[in-house]
């Protein structure tokens, strides 16, 4: 009798133990690509979210509260994120960061919708904030905002009078192409060849032959990274002159990687670069290299950046509430006065796109060189 | 024409390196009634090795070439037999499929949990510069990819048919019992065939990843084009293995320029159908008769 009930209290304690460092603790899921065709982005922002929600819980947390993060692995495959995304809701997730691929941010974000919790996304496709999704945040321009910037920089920049389009046949290739072939022909661009690729395509080589003989002034390239660097070797490969302009992913330290001599003389638009003449993002790049031993991608600086933003909006609130949050986080402008982890002055409008300084580059010698920086468009 | 004359040099090319492949599952076949569905990660992962001997060793590229060798005749070769296949012959084919899908998977996901899930860079064997014929455009790098893969199965054919190891190996796949009667070591004979089997994925490996990047899941496409290629060529022939991954490589990028980029993956598979439905035995294959 007396064992049972020392038993009984041993129990009771340590379940009141569990409650109490579960009530001194938030819940925030991280569901992203950490295998498959987009593990090179998605490891990227993991290891930029964990580093975030480390140093925030090493200044003692959110109100107080620490940061327990769970990382899901989409295996790059929407349906699967679907499903991950549902296990973090499940699970009492406050906020979802992720993920990046804007086929599994179109087939999960549903769910967020409908339990009423705010998702981060690093997802670039147009039809990500135009669905009237009220939960749903970038971290990043959308095609929508940076197209229209590179067709222009197409036409002025590079005085291209025909563009050779190459993309990926997804959500993320096809919102993309659509806008910038919209956008040069606006502009009096002829579209001298529109080719499309598929993800994890691993042979270029009639692609980039049919960019060849198109006559094309200029390539315009928008796939993901793998393919960005394997489409730069075979247009290396195969001599081609034309200069290759691209949007954030071509312009990622990870293609100039994998593509090497390949990459020199690409061009593109980037939204984030760890390049960019902003200390805030160079002491990031800096504390990244030294964390994790590779030059951080713009997908770290976006996770970075989601969480911190998690942080800043919370504390504005004083409470943890993922409906208020969404709210608030509409028409929100968070400086690196107010919160240095943003990085960047970054204003959210009522659709949940971001407005930012970008940034115009060159890959020069393996390496981003900026050669021009855009303000926000909202100045 | 010259846009035909490229598209044809660069499926060539590529289709060369899809008959290494191809090469190996035939030389299985024949000497151990082996269809190994891990050809694709054979061929995956000797590029792994050589990064493992570039970097990690801190080797030069040809000590880490000549690395991989050794590694891959090791692993992929002998310690594949003597670990998989020989515990597994006498109960027949199915036992091996399975066991050689569940190897491919393995070998996979090893890579990606112990190397990186991400592709990496892989040196470049051959010049990367251009050669202009009649107006066309041609990459060094192909015609040296083409050549390297076809002298590799032309002196293999020589090996076999030249030599009095190849005529025994030879024996051992065309009738095992009778080669025993007649002296031939059977066992070091398809000993041999699987040593040849991991020297060709190195090969076909070498080639391919400074083009594809070295990735974990590069063997899925690999594996299965080149599987397709030794069906489409007759999977008894090492001919027509060669004929099969030319023709997958020359198919693939024709029907991608000309047909239809979206549904490039759909045409090998068409032509596998109609193989089958037409010959089944393949462009090169005979055919053979087994007892049930």
């Amino acid at each position: 009798m007396r064992l049972s009930k020392i038993l009984m209290a041993v129990g009771l304690s340590t379940a009141m133990m569990i409650g109490s460092a579960q009530a001194d603790s938030v819940k925030i899921g991280n569901v992203v690509e950490l295998t498959g065709g987009g593990a090179t982005v998605g490891i990227n922002w993991k290891n930029a979210v964990e580093m975030a929600f480390g140093e925030i819980n090493a200044a003692g947390g959110i109100l107080s509260r620490k940061v327990e993060l769970t990382n899901y692995d989409t295996q790059t495959n929407a349906q699967n994120s679907r499903a991950m995304v549902q296990k973090a809701l499940d699970n009492g997730s406050y906020v979802i960061l992720g993920p990046i691929y804007s086929s599994s941010t179109k087939v999960n974000m549903i769910l967020t919708r409908r339990a009423e919790i705010p998702q981060i996304v690093g997802s670039e496709a147009p039809f990500i904030t135009t669905a009237g999704n009220p939960y749903i945040f970038r971290t990043s321009f959308g095609a929508a905002q940076s197209m229209p910037k590179l067709a222009a920089y197409l036409k002025d920049g590079v005085k291209a009078s025909s563009v050779g389009v190459v993309w990926v046949n997804d959500d993320f290739g096809k919102g993309g192409r659509d806008t910038v072939i919209s956008e040069l022909k606006k502009r009096g661009v002829k579209i001298a060849v529109d080719i499309s690729t598929e993800v994890g395509q691993a042979d270029f080589a009639s692609d980039v032959i049919k960019l060849k003989n198109s006559g094309a002034d200029a390539i315009f390239a928008y796939l993901h990274e793998e393919e960005s660097a394997r489409l730069l070797k075979e247009i290396k490969k195969h001599g081609l002159k034309q200069p290759v302009v691209g949007e954030t992913t071509l312009m990622n330290q990870k293609v100039i990687d994998l593509a090497g001599d390949a990459a020199n003389g690409a061009k593109g638009h980037v939204g984030l670069s760890a390049d960019a003449p902003v200390p805030a993002v160079k002491e990031f790049a800096k504390k990244f290299e030294a964390k994790y031993g590779n030059k951080p991608d713009h997908n770290a600086i976006k996770g970075y950046i989601a969480a911190y933003t998690v942080k800043y909006v919370t504390e504005k609130l004083g409470k943890f509430d993922s409906k208020a949050f969404a709210k608030a986080l509409h028409g929100m402008t968070i400086s690196p006065k107010n919160e240095p982890g943003i990085l960047m002055e970054v204003t959210w409008d009522d659709k949940g796109d971001i407005d930012r300084q970008s940034f115009l580059v060159e890959v020069v010698n393996g390496k981003q060189k900026i050669t021009q920086i855009l303000p926000k468009l909202g100045k | 024409m010259g846009e035909f004359f490229q598209l044809l040099v660069s499926g060539l090319a590529t289709g060369s390196i899809y008959a290494l492949a191809a090469v190996g599952f035939t030389l299985l076949w024949q000497a151990s009634q082996t269809i190994n569905f891990a050809q694709g990660e054979f061929v995956m992962l000797p590029a792994f090795f050589v990064l493992i001997g570039t970097q990690v060793l801190g080797l030069n590229l040809i000590l880490g070439l000549l690395f991989a060798l050794v590694v891959s005749l090791l692993l992929l070769g002998l310690v594949f037999k003597r670990l998989i296949i020989d515990p597994m012959l006498p109960h027949g084919v199915l036992p091996i499929v399975i066991s050689t899908i569940a190897l491919g998977i393995l070998l996979r996901d090893s890579v990606k949990e112990f190397y990186s899930a991400e592709a990496q860079p892989f040196p470049a064997i051959f010049s990367e510069r251009t050669l202009s014929v009649f107006g066309a455009v041609i990459s060094l790098q192909d015609i040296a990819i083409l050549i390297t893969s076809l002298t590799t199965i032309t002196v293999l054919q020589l090996f076999l048919t030249r030599t009095r190891t190849g005529r025994c190996m030879q024996a051992t796949a065309q009738n095992r019992g009778v080669a025993e009667i007649l002296g031939v070591n059977v066992n070091r004979m398809i000993l041999y065939t699987f040593l040849i089997n991991a020297g060709l994925a190195l090969m076909a490996s070498v080639l391919i990843s400074p083009i594809y990047l070295a990735k974990f899941s590069n063997g899925e496409s690999i594996g299965l084009i080149a599987f397709i290629a030794a069906i489409v060529g007759g999977f008894n022939q090492v001919r027509g293995a060669l004929a099969g991954g030319l023709l997958i490589g020359v198919v693939d990028n024709m029907s991608a320029a000309y047909i239809s980029a979206e549904y490039r993956t759909a045409f090998p598979l068409m032509l596998l159908i109609i193989i089958i439905l037409v010959r089944p035995q393949g462009l090169f294959g005979t055919a053979e008769e087994r007892s049930v």
